[in-house]
C-alpha cells in the first residue's frame, strides 16, 4: 500500500441523496476518494451501494448534494454543473466503469480487439495498426490469450469476458475506475484470479478504484478503505483492517460475523 | 445531338406537383434549415405518397416542394433513366406538374436519384435530390435513437471506426462499399444514401445543391454547394474507390462506375456503364467523330 499519496482527494461527494419516490437509494452520503486508493463500499442488497456508485459516476441524477472532481490540471470541477460534453469527455478519458455483467459493458457484435479499441477510437485514435498493438498488449496485461484478439466476446468464458471489460476500461489510462460487483457471478477460483489481477493492476497503474461489493472477502483483499452501508446510509467507515477486525456498528458486526469460516 | 427534352401537359384535378401548397411550405422550411446546418437531419411531417415506402417517397416530396414550371426534370435509378422506378417518377411529375423531362444530365435543372450520382459533372444551376431509405448513419451501430442524437450533438463518431476496425479484421479492408458514411463540413456524420462509395468523392465541393429526403424515416438533410465532404477511414487504411479491370463494353469508358451483367446461360459477362446517359453521350460523340 502506498501511503505517500497527496492529501487532496480526487473525488469529493457531500450530502449525496438519491431517493426513488421517497424510498430506497442513498441518503446524505459524504465520500472522498484519494488518488491511488481502493475504496470498497460493502452492504447488503438494497442498501443503496449501487445507487451511490451510479450517482458518483454521473450515471444517475441525484436529488441533493454536491460532487467535485480534481482534474489532471488540478482544477476542481463541480460535476453536477459540468456541461454534458465535458462530462462525457471525463467519463471516457479519466474514468472507467466496470459493470457487474460483462455483457452490459461489452459490445457483443464486434471482436475482442474492437472492444478494447473502442474507447480509444472514441477519443480520436484513427490508426488501425496501432490500435491492434494496444489491444493485444492489453489482452496480455489482463492475462488473456492475445491470439484470440479477433474472436467475439461470446467466445470467451465469463471470467475472461470480465477481464476483457477491465482491459477496455483501463486502455484509456483512467485515474478513477468504478466497479459494480466485478466478481459476482464468477466461480471461486476465477474470482481469486480476477481479484489478484485487479490488485496488481490498481497498484501498478496507481489507479483509484471505487468497488461496490457485498462480499467481505473481496473487500479484505482489495480495499485500503471501507465504507459500510445500510438502508441508504453509511454506518461505518475507516481502514479495512480496522473496520473488519474491530467493527463498531452492530450491523458491521453482524456482517463480519456472518462470513463462513473455511 | 438533338435535345431529348419532352414537353408534357399537366393532368387536371391535381395541385401543381401533387402536394398541396401548405405541405410544400412545410417541406421548404425543413429544407432551408437543412441547408443552413449541412448534414444535419431535420425532421419533417412526411406525407403519404401514391407509391410505397422504399420507392422514393422522400425524394418525391422534396422534388415536389422545389420544382417550378420552368424546371426540367431527370430521374435516375441505379444510374439508369429506364428502370421502373425512374420511369414512374418521371411520368408522375410530367402528369402532376406538366414540367419538361429529360434523360440528359446536362439539360436537367433537377435530378432525382436513387443509388447513383451522374458521371457528368453537375453545375451550380442544378439540384440533386436523393431518395434515402435510412438517413441515420449510426443506425446499425447504436440501436437507441436518443443515444444516436447525443452522439450527433457531441460529434462523437468513434463508433464508425469500430465498425471499420471489425471490417478490416474480417475482410482485410473496409468492406462498406455503398452508403459509406461521410463527415459533412467537418461536423455532422451523414448517410450519403445507398450510392456506391465510388460516388462519395463527387459529393465533395460539388457545385450543385444536394438534397436528401427520407419519407419513411421523416428526415430531410442537405449538402449545400461547395461543401467539404469527407469519407471516414483509418490513417493506415485510407478510403479508396472501386476500380475495374475492364472498360465499358459499349462506350469504352475506363473511369465510370461499371455494372457487371451476365448475358447468357453459359455465364458470359459484360461490363457496362451504370450511368446510361453518360454511356449514350459518349457513344454518340464517338459516332459523330
Amino acid at each position: 500500500m502506498n501511503f505517500s499519496t497527496p492529501a487532496l482527494p480526487l473525488l469529493t461527494g457531500r450530502g449525496l441523496t438519491k431517493r426513488y419516490d421517497g424510498r430506497g437509494g442513498c441518503v446524505d452520503v459524504d465520500i472522498d476518494i484519494y488518488p491511488g486508493e481502493v475504496l470498497c463500499i460493502v452492504g447488503e442488497s438494497g442498501s443503496g451501494k449501487s445507487t451511490l456508485l451510479n450517482a458518483l459516476a454521473l450515471r444517475t441524477p441525484v436529488n441533493d448534494g454536491t460532487l467535485h472532481y480534481r482534474s489532471v490540471e488540478h482544477e476542481l470541477l463541480d460535476l453536477f454543473a459540468l456541461p454534458m460534453p465535458r462530462r462525457r469527455m471525463l467519463a471516457r478519458t479519466d474514468w472507467g466503469f466496470v459493470h457487474q455483467n460483462a455483457r452490459d459493458g461489452l459490445r457483443h457484435g464486434v471482436s475482442a480487439g474492437a472492444n478494447i479499441g473502442e474507447p480509444l477510437m472514441a477519443n480520436g485514435a484513427r490508426h488501425y495498426g496501432r490500435l491492434r498493438e494496444t489491444a493485444s498488449d492489453w489482452m496480455n496485461q489482463v492475462e488473456l490469450d492475445a491470439t484470440r484478439i479477433d474472436e467475439l466476446p461470446s467466445a470467451f468464458s465469463g471470467g475472461m469476458q470480465q477481464r476483457l471489460q477491465i482491459a477496455r476500461n483501463l486502455v484509456t489510462k483512467p485515474r478513477l475506475v468504478f466497479m459494480d460487483e466485478p466478481t459476482a457471478g464468477l466461480d471461486v477460483s476465477v474470482q481469486a484470479r480476477l481479484l489478484d489481477l485487479l490488485r496488481t493492476l490498481t497498484a501498478k497503474l496507481h489507479l483509484a478504484a471505487l468497488i461496490v461489493t457485498h462480499d467481505i472477502g473481496v473487500a479484505r483483499l482489495l480495499a485500503h478503505r471501507l465504507m459500510v452501508m445500510k438502508d441508504g446510509r453509511v454506518v461505518e467507515s475507516g481502514l479495512t483492517d480496522q473496520v473488519l477486525d474491530d467493527p463498531q456498528h452492530p450491523y458491521t458486526q453482524t456482517l463480519v460475523a456472518s462470513v463462513l469460516p473455511v | 445531338m438533338n435535345a431529348r427534352i419532352e414537353e408534357s401537359a399537366m393532368a387536371e384535378g391535381y395541385n401543381f406537383a401533387y402536394l398541396d401548397e401548405q405541405t410544400k411550405r412545410m417541406i421548404r422550411r425543413a429544407l432551408l434549415k437543412a441547408v443552413a446546418v449541412p448534414g444535419h437531419q431535420v425532421p419533417f411531417a412526411s406525407r403519404e405518397m401514391p407509391l410505397p415506402y422504399g420507392w422514393g417517397t422522400g425524394g418525391l416530396q422534396v422534388t415536389s416542394a422545389i420544382i417550378g414550371r420552368s424546371d426540367t426534370l431527370k430521374v435516375i435509378d441505379q444510374g439508369s433513366d429506364e428502370t421502373t422506378n425512374a420511369v414512374n417518377i418521371r411520368r408522375f411529375f410530367a402528369r402532376t406538374a406538366g414540367v419538361a423531362t429529360t434523360t440528359r444530365t446536362v439539360e436537367a435543372s433537377i435530378i432525382q436519384t436513387r443509388h447513383r450520382i451522374p458521371e457528368t459533372p453537375l453545375t451550380e444551376a442544378q439540384i440533386l435530390v436523393y431518395q434515402v431509405p435510412m438517413p441515420e448513419p449510426l443506425f446499425r451501430l447504436e440501436p437507441r435513437v436518443s443515444e444516436s442524437r447525443k452522439l450527433h450533438a457531441l460529434a462523437d463518431y468513434g463508433l464508425i471506426n469500430v465498425k471499420y476496425y471489425e471490417d478490416i479484421v474480417q475482410h482485410g479492408s473496409i468492406a462498406t462499399t455503398y452508403d459509406y458514411p461521410v463527415l459533412v463540413n467537418d461536423r455532422y456524420l451523414t448517410s450519403p444514401s445507398p450510392i456506391p462509395k465510388f460516388d462519395n468523392p463527387k459529393m465533395h465541393m460539388n457545385p450543385a445543391l444536394q438534397l436528401f429526403g427520407a419519407g419513411r424515416e421523416r428526415r430531410i438533410y442537405a449538402i449545400p454547394p461547395y461543401t467539404k465532404v469527407r469519407s471516414l477511414d483509418f490513417e493506415d487504411h485510407p478510403f479508396t474507390i472501386q476500380q475495374w479491370d475492364h472498360e465499358c463494353a459499349l462506350c469504352g469508358s475506363r473511369d465510370s462506375f461499371l455494372d457487371e451483367m451476365i448475358v447468357d446461360d453459359a455465364g458470359a459477362r459484360m461490363f457496362v456503364c451504370s450511368d446510361s446517359d453518360y454511356c449514350q453521350e459518349r457513344r454518340a460523340a464517338q459516332e459523330d467523330a
